[in-house]
């Protein structure tokens, strides 16, 4: 469901919040997949 | 004698020049019905859809698809990466085809070809992004030639020439990642312009760095998929070192396009977060949005890894076939499922029987020619007296 905003900043308070949140997930996850991607290289 | 004769009518009477004929006619004479009739005559393009299959297929996937040369030579001339040299040369002349298809199908499209040159000597508009893409192609396409002749110049025997343009390639390595970077990109800019007409999940300040980063692994891909084509068409065509590296070229670019799925998918998820569009995931275009996100980014992305760790080369081949066919899905949804979605269906774009056919006649004049070069040039093998330079 859309959430309404009455304000600009309302809606940039919310969008930047969930981004920073993502950048955060994104940098752990992209961490840990790298380490699976290459987990194997040291054994060939 | 009548022996003879016999067995050249078999050896031309191959299925595949059965079917290749048979399409080639068909389209022969689509052509002519389209230069001789117009647009009305052959397709379904109107004012609403100016943009069609031509340019949703032939031009943004063909762009796309054709983008394994600049990456492989990237990776060897530039990078160093001399172990996948191997993949610099088949790569080069798919680049080479593509971008040379996208030349003749965009005739299809805009008709009156002796006016293509007109942008780059008759108008002003060197401000637009549109000239902006056809100036690179017009300039990418001419490297690309100048980065194949050495091949055909060592079929021909022309030493000193193929001397002189080897000694380029490094030169025309950085053009070709140049002018890539730029149309690439630009190609997604093009539907900047359209805010209102392309569906909020597609649309994005972000859609030129979408092209170009879906570029690098549509031609990552490509390399691992006309590679598997030609181990498996061209067998006997193939050369000692090409045999020996195919399986360190899976193994390594299957490594890069996985890494570089993963930056993708992470991007587009912030690409939705950035405009707030959450809410449009539960409607039906926002389910085949994630049936394009999940399934032909985030499922390809492990399938690359999950091959790679086990050093599995048979997935990492399928995957880079469902990966070329999440790019063609991607461009399609872009320049005609997505775009003018607001539109009733009666006034929805859906490609004529003869816009197919033109398609398909293009992909198998392509086709025809590759198979031309690959059994003659030194592209699978190297040239006996060339190996040293390599």
């Amino acid at each position: 469901m859309e959430t309404i905003y009455f304000t600009l900043y309302d809606y940039l308070t919310h969008t930047k919040g969930v981004a920073y949140i993502l950048i955060v997930i994104i940098l752990i996850g992209m961490l840990c997949f790298w380490n699976f991607l290459t987990g194997k290289d040291k054994d060939l | 004698m009548l022996s003879n004769a016999n067995n050249t009518a078999k050896s031309i009477l191959t299925p595949f020049n059965l079917i290749t004929g048979a399409i080639v006619l068909v389209g022969l004479v689509l052509t002519l019905m389209r230069f001789t009739g117009g647009l009305a005559r052959v397709s379904n393009l109107t004012d609403y859809n100016p943009w069609g299959l031509w340019i949703g297929l032939d031009l943004l996937t063909g762009v796309a698809l054709a983008a394994g040369g600049f990456v492989s030579s990237a990776a060897v001339y530039i990078f160093g990466l001399k172990k996948y040299h191997a993949a610099v040369r088949p790569a080069i002349l798919t680049a080479f085809l593509g971008y040379a298809l996208v030349v003749v199908a965009l005739n299809y499209d805009v008709g009156i070809p002796w006016r293509l040159p007109y942008p780059f000597i008759m108008q002003q508009g060197t401000t637009s992004v549109l000239f902006e893409v056809g100036l690179c192609v017009f300039l990418y396409l001419t490297v690309l030639f100048l980065e194949f002749s050495p091949a055909a110049l060592e079929w021909l025997g022309m030493r000193k020439l193929r001397n002189l343009v080897h000694r380029l390639t490094v030169v025309l390595t950085i053009l070709g990642v140049i002018l890539s970077t730029l149309h690439q990109s630009s190609l997604g800019a093009l539907f900047l312009i359209a805010p209102s007409k392309l569906h909020p999940l597609w649309y994005s300040s972000y859609l030129p760095v979408y092209f170009f980063i879906s570029a690098i692994i549509a031609g990552l891909s490509m390399v691992l998929f006309e590679g598997a084509f030609c181990h498996h068409f061209f067998a006997d065509k193939l050369g000692e070192a090409h045999r020996q590296e195919k399986d360190q070229i899976a193994l390594g670019f299957g490594k890069a396009a996985s890494w570089v799925l993963a930056g993708y998918f992470a991007i587009k998820v912030f690409g939705i977060s950035a405009d707030n569009n959450w809410h449009y995931l539960l409607t039906g275009y926002g389910l085949w949005y994630l049936v394009e996100l999940l399934g032909f980014v985030l499922l390809p992305c492990l399938l690359y890894a999950t091959g790679v760790r086990g050093r599995r080369l048979t997935l990492i081949r399928w995957t880079a076939g469902w990966t070329v066919l999440g790019i063609i899905i991607n461009r399609l949804n872009i320049c005609i499922i997505a775009f003018n979605w607001h539109l009733p269906a009666s006034e929805r774009y859906f490609p004529h029987w003869m816009e197919i056919g033109i398609s398909v006649f293009l992909l198998t004049c392509g086709l025809i020619v590759f198979k031309f070069i690959v059994s003659r040039m030194p592209v699978l093998y190297s040239h006996p007296e060339y190996k040293e330079t390599h």
